[in-house]
């Protein structure tokens, strides 16, 4: 396939992402407002994002006007090379920008000025995985900057927390970072989780979480009962949507896990935003691109 | 819903409480991190009477210019507002602003300048960025475009029934306070789990 048709196969990912959201969170959107109960303020709350969601598939136009940061995850066969992809997607970012489908998010940390374009230093961040079947694999995340700032990082054992080595002290460190993001990342969040890794790769880890479906379950019995016990405690802290109080605080928790240092234990927290933006995409060998509600 | 006009007298927003839901119409000034050190360190001139018994929109739109060169918002939901503390008191007082519309809350600082300067801070739904583009219905002008870039710029916005919640009013009362210390409890509860 040609560089421009693989362009234009971005730039549909991007759309997608940017400008609806995927029934496995309009899902966890429609029952957090039943569950909230008709007529209260958290429900209208909710109704209010889910009817914007709605105005903004219609007219493609942005769910959210922090269209974030672009995070590619892209899996390659032995047919494609990784600097054309990465040249056709920086074209579809910045054809997207162009469309109004992003805002321009890319600032030069130094000097301040705004590409306009999205497309800087480590903008967009690609994060490549080579393979031997044939045909691409393409999974993005925007990641807002609002929900970003609420992330973070512990190192265990932490007094403070009276958090110890194990999954009973990870618990109280998602419980912290929650409790102090109160409605700052615009919640109902997202909490992805990393127990263990590095400080770079247990962010990264915490982060990837998001490429799950709210609905899917953990394949490690005992981290899926361990994000079910979560996502419950996290809404008795009565944050509710948008931080004015009610029962949703968290649409989902997700929790991966790394092997660690002997002298480290850390604890990973990635906070999203309830505009859970997120598409999929795969190219066959034949490349034909098919758009997928799940990775 | 109460209807709140622009500009607005310190009666007005001494009259509102925190929990009244508005809907504002009237112009509004975008301002973020950059504008807000801007509004401080220059004597704002463009946009003082503008914030003159108006407010300030914590906000980075997505903005599209038409072959005229005429600006329109396609996206336009609040930005967290907590960053821009240090800053609000001073540009509230100066430039006699009647409230502060954003996401998240503010501080102890903001709370005390919307008390003694006849302020109130109301909360945007965050992320409801079609639905509120859809209250502005004509963008006049923008200052700092070049140097700030389309999100940190000050965009000028005439707003039609822009619906919001007052969540700290001129009387000392902070509904995130309150939530704050709501939750606060649930999180010591489960912290001794």
């Amino acid at each position: 396939m040609g560089n421009e048709t693989l362009k234009d196969a971005f730039l549909e990912l991007i759309r997608r992402a940017a400008t609806d959201l995927r029934p496995d969170v309009m899902d966890a959107m429609r029952k957090a407002a039943a569950a909230e109960g008709k007529g209260t303020p958290a429900a209208s709350v909710l109704e209010q994002k889910i009817e914007n969601v709605r105005q903004a598939a219609e007219g493609s136009t942005p769910v959210c006007q922090d269209t974030g940061a672009l995070v590619f995850y892209i899996d390659y066969g032995p047919d494609h090379r990784q600097k054309d992809i990465e040249e056709a997607a920086k074209a579809a970012t910045i054809g997207a920008t162009e469309k109004y489908y992003l805002r321009p998010n890319a600032v030069d940390s130094i000097t301040g000025k705004n590409t306009r374009n999205n497309v800087g230093l480590d903008a967009p961040h690609f994060s490549f995985n080579q393979r031997d079947e044939k045909g691409l694999r393409v999974r993005l995340l925007l990641k807002g900057g609002g929900s970003e700032n609420c992330g973070a990082q512990y190192k265990l054992p932490d007094g403070k927390l009276k958090a110890g080595r194990d999954l009973e002290g990870a618990r109280k460190c998602v419980i912290d970072a929650v409790y102090a993001a109160q409605g700052k990342g615009c919640p109902p969040g997202i909490v992805g989780v990393c127990v263990g890794g590095a400080r770079d790769t247990g962010y990264a880890c915490a982060k990837e979480q998001f490429l799950r479906a709210l609905d899917d379950r953990n394949p490690d019995p005992k981290l899926a009962e361990f994000e079910t016990r979560l996502t419950g405690e996290l809404n008795e802290l009565g944050v509710g949507p948008a931080g004015l109080g009610g029962k949703t605080t968290v649409l989902g928790v997700k929790i991966g896990a790394l092997h660690r240092m002997p002298a480290c234990y850390f604890v990973s927290v990635a906070y999203c935003c309830w505009a859970y933006r997120k598409a999929f995409m795969t190219v066959s060998a034949e490349g034909e691109v098919t758009h997928h509600d799940r990775a | 819903m109460i209807e709140l006009k622009l500009p607005a007298s310190d009666a007005d927003i001494r009259k509102l409480k925190a929990g009244d839901e508005v809907a504002i119409t009237g112009t509004l000034i975008t301002a973020r991190d950059a504008a807000h050190k801007y509004l401080i360190d220059t004597d704002g001139a463009e946009v003082r009477d503008i914030l003159n018994g108006g407010m300030v929109y914590h906000c980075g739109p997505v903005v599209k210019k038409d072959a005229s060169g005429k600006y329109s918002f396609v996206a336009a939901g609040p930005t967290t507002s907590i960053r821009t503390e240090p800053f609000e008191p001073p540009v509230i007082e100066k430039y006699h602003l009647r409230g502060v519309i954003g996401k998240g809350g503010m501080g102890a600082g903001t709370l005390a300048a919307c008390n003694k300067f006849g302020c109130v801070y109301l909360s945007a739904l965050g992320g409801l960025a079609t639905t509120l583009a859809r209250s502005v219905v004509e963008v006049p002008a923008v200052y700092k475009l070049e140097e700030f870039g389309v999100p940190e710029a000050l965009w000028v916005i005439k707003v039609k029934g822009f619906p919001a919640v007052v969540t700290m009013d001129s009387h000392m009362k902070s509904i995130h306070d309150d939530i704050e210390t709501a939750s606060k409890k649930n999180f010591e509860r489960l912290m001794a789990k």
